[in-house]
């Protein structure tokens, strides 16, 4: 069954056309790793999933509900959770007021204040500080678990690795993979191919807001992916 | 003597100011909105408790009570019908619309009550005029005393408030960040529409004390919006809620010491240390820009 329906979605910022034409199904249980090269349209994708940005033409279904026009907060509650790139904690609240502050409107289920805590031990000696005040990787812990706090359906990660010491990225997917693990929905954008492959059940490759290649992660080889990821052979064509 | 007599009449007023800002900084805190019919609006709180005394013969901290959730009330539509609209034309427009605001309630408090100059000091029975003699210099009014006591009270729960509660946490994440807010489940529109109503009904207070120190008509507002608004600056702007209170008490010292020189300075010495904190390399001034960059 589809949890997540994407019919010919047009995004714009301003006059610029980040996403067109983009048709995309996602069933529930699945994880896709969204990738492509910068400006390709996947953090504005995402934050169209999660209403923070409007589409001027499509549709957006979850679990059967027409979406489009349903505000951000809203869908919160309907089991949309985005990380957002650069993580955008609120520096100001402590580590768990940033989370209580999400716990608002919270699906039931097994994530609150105590089990996200328990899933990132890190975040334990950091409950009283101010996120402000967190490295780049308690940073990431701390913006997942503000996420899944609210017992999404459907998660998405916006480059989780972006920025992050290579101990710091093992860890955050370590603590990922437990959540994909248990049947989350998950949609990730990840510039890293190999962990992109690694941790998703399908691959789907973005160029100038297009899907340029789409396939299962074991069965596209990384070639593949770098020409679709770079336009190669897009451009092959037009020069033929 | 007298210097000290001054700085404590200076620090009670202060308390008088800083309630008056209190509102003033929450909206700009949070929605970076500058609210320049906040003046009008205490004033018309004042009025409401001038007319709730009409039939209800009583104290003016008594009649305030029913005004208050009337404020509320008034404070979550105005941000609900008109400034959640200009809001999404970006600064500007806000800016325009109290400016409008502050002119029609002027004018219909005129229409309502006449341009008559009125005070609610008579109401208040003695403690408008009481005072407690320390020695022959040194007098501390029981007004004075009162304003910056609940001065006090209402930047103390308004700090719990936003410190303690879900709904303020919700405010200050909203402040620091509102994309991110509506994306962890944030109904940022009616989070402001809270801080508004909240700013608006502290304002009734100020209005009551306004009422209650001095006189007052419809076009009081103006002058106690610039004073509330050099509280706020002085203290920064978007800074922490004490800092407002601060603000206030500077300005309300500087005002009396100026009176203390010349008794036609208390106005003008205000002013000047609003631009020396403006003017200043760390002041009021700095903040500015960062806000608006």
């Amino acid at each position: 069954m589809s949890l997540l329906d994407l019919e010919q979605l047009y995004l714009r910022h301003g006059l610029l056309e980040a996403v067109r034409d983009f048709t995309l199904v996602v069933a529930e249980g699945e994880t896709v790793a969204l990738v492509g090269a910068n400006g390709a349209g996947k953090t504005t994708l995402l934050r169209a999933v999660a209403g923070a940005h409007r589409p001027s033409a499509g549709r957006i279904g979850f679990d059967g509900a027409d979406v489009t026009r349903v505000p951000a907060y809203r869908r919160v509650q309907m089991g949309i959770a985005l990380v957002p790139e650069g993580r955008r904690l609120f520096p100001a609240l402590t580590v768990e007021e940033n989370l209580l502050v999400a716990a608002q409107r919270r699906r039931p289920g097994r994530w609150n204040v105590d089990t996200v805590i328990e899933a990132f031990p890190m975040l334990e000696r950091l409950r009283g500080q101010r996120a402000a005040t967190l490295s780049g990787g308690e940073q990431q812990a701390a913006a997942i678990g503000r996420a899944l706090i609210t017992n999404p359906r459907l998660l998405l990660l916006d480059e989780v690795s972006l920025g992050l010491a290579p101990l710091a990225v093992e860890d955050v997917y370590r603590s990922l993979a437990t959540v994909i693990a248990e049947g989350a929905t998950v949609i990730v954008v990840e510039q890293d191919l190999a962990r992109a492959a690694a941790v998703a059940d399908r691959v789907v490759c973005m160029l100038e807001g297009r899907i340029v290649l789409e396939g299962a992660a074991g069965e596209l080889t990384r070639e593949q992916i770098t020409e679709a990821y770079f336009g190669l052979r897009r451009r092959g064509e037009v020069e033929a | 003597m007298t210097w000290v007599n001054d700085v404590i009449q200076g620090i009670m007023l202060g308390g008088f100011y800083g309630m008056l800002a209190c509102g003033l900084a929450l909206m700009f805190g949070l929605m970076r909105i500058i609210n320049l019919a906040h003046g009008d609006i205490a004033v018309l709180g004042a009025y409401l408790i001038y007319v709730v005394l009409e039939h209800w013969n009583t104290s003016p901290f008594l009649a305030i009570l029913p005004v208050l959730p009337v404020m509320l009330l008034l404070g979550y539509l105005l941000q609900r019908l008109l400034l959640e609209r200009s809001l999404r034309s970006g600064l500007l427009v806000p800016l325009l619309t109290t400016f409008g605001l502050s002119i029609v309630i002027q004018n219909l408090l005129e229409q309502g009550f006449s341009p008559d100059v009125r005070s609610l000091g008579a109401q208040a029975g003695s403690i408008a005029t009481s005072s407690w003699q320390i020695t022959d210099q040194l007098s501390i009014p029981a007004i004075g005393a009162l304003t910056l006591g609940v001065a006090i009270v209402i930047f103390g729960a308004l700090q719990l408030f936003l410190s303690r509660t879900q709904p303020g946490r919700q405010m200050r994440a909203t402040a620091q960040d509102p994309d991110t807010a509506e994306l962890v489940g944030i109904n940022s529109k009616a989070v402001y529409a809270r801080a508004t109503a909240i700013a608006v009904a502290i304002a009734a207070i100020g209005g009551m004390f306004l009422a209650i120190r001095s006189d007052f008509y419809p076009y009081s507002g103006p002058t106690y919006l610039i004073f509330a608004f050099e509280a706020v600056v002085i203290g920064g702007l978007g800074g922490s809620l004490w800092a407002t209170l601060l603000g206030g008490i500077v300005l309300g010292v500087a005002q009396t010491i100026g009176g203390q020189i010349n008794p036609e300075y208390p106005v003008l010495a205000g002013h000047i240390v609003f631009l020396l904190v403006l003017l200043s390399p760390r002041g009021g001034l700095v903040n500015l820009r960062r806000v608006t960059a």
